[in-house]
């Protein structure tokens, strides 16, 4: 028997299409339209940047309003070119946030690294070590890490072990690291992705279990 | 869930398939609605909730969605 499918809002909703309908014309309404679109966003942007803003303790009030603007900037440019893409899946507000919000993260993000060395090899092994100064989990744990870190060594590619460490060992952000090495965020994931993948059955090989 | 845990979770990533940053980003509106609706958003969107697990960046820009949307 056919599952009933599950719940779902209805969209497109009246609103979203007055919004799509007003930006695709032209004139005043146009304007006013991309007006009211350029507060919104401005609105999401400082929110990103008010929730985030232990990361930069060093900037002031106004430095951070020039990061929400670019953002808000940036995002509108973007929206606009990719305004026919909205398929009316949820909210156009909330399809026009995830610009915003995407925008200022990365630009945080960049911000709080600048001047930063990317640590491309792990700062310290003594993570893996079996008998480490402060035991953190089980003997199990241990030993897994011990081959993850063979695997590491021994399995992966240079690029592999260099994005793996950096993202997943060192905690250097995403698009950070995307901007260092001249990529992008979802070419870096797919080599995490890949290389988690390697290390995932080499540890499986050894007839363990995560 | 303690300091190895967290570790080896950074390190293997989650298990299953899951949805490429740029198919994230493609989908985190309409996601994030089915959530607030209250919807079965894992079960409309597969993959997402392994990426999100996965991707830290991916995972911010979720939950400020979701606050943000949220207060709407």
């Amino acid at each position: 028997m056919e599952e009933a499918l599950p719940f779902a809002p209805a969209f497109p909703d009246d609103d979203s299409d007055a919004w799509v309908a007003a930006l695709r014309t032209s004139g005043p309404a146009r304007d006013a339209a991309t007006t009211r679109l350029y507060e919104l966003l401005l609105r999401a942007a400082r929110f990103e940047v008010n929730r985030r803003r232990g990361m930069l303790p060093h900037l002031r009030g106004d430095d951070l309003d020039d990061l929400a603007t670019q953002s808000a900037d940036d995002a509108l440019m973007a929206i606009m070119a990719k305004l026919e893409s909205f398929r009316g899946d949820s909210r156009f507000t909330t399809w026009a946030y995830k610009f915003a919000l995407l925008e200022a993260a990365v630009k945080l993000r960049r911000r709080a690294w600048q001047g930063r060395e990317i640590p491309l090899e792990p700062e310290t092994w003594n993570l893996f070590e079996a008998e480490r100064p402060t035991p953190h989990g089980s003997a199990e744990q241990g030993e897994l890490l011990l081959e993850i870190q063979a695997a590491i060594r021994d399995g992966l590619s240079p690029h592999q072990r260099e994005v793996l460490v950096a993202l997943a060992i060192n905690g250097v952000p995403i698009d950070v690291l995307a901007e260092r090495l001249d990529t992008t965020r979802g070419a870096l994931y797919k080599t995490l992705h890949d290389a988690r993948k390697k290390l995932r059955a080499h540890v499986a090989s050894k007839g363990m279990t995560v | 869930m303690n300091e190895d845990d967290r570790l080896i979770g950074r390190l293997l990533g989650p298990e299953g398939p899951e949805l490429t940053c740029d198919e994230c980003f493609e989908q985190l509106d309409r996601y994030v609605e089915l959530e607030l609706a209250d919807a079965d958003a894992d079960r409309v969107i597969p993959g997402m909730r392994a990426h999100l697990e996965g991707c830290p960046a991916c995972h911010e820009d979720h939950d400020s969605l979701k606050a943000l949307a949220a207060g709407e």
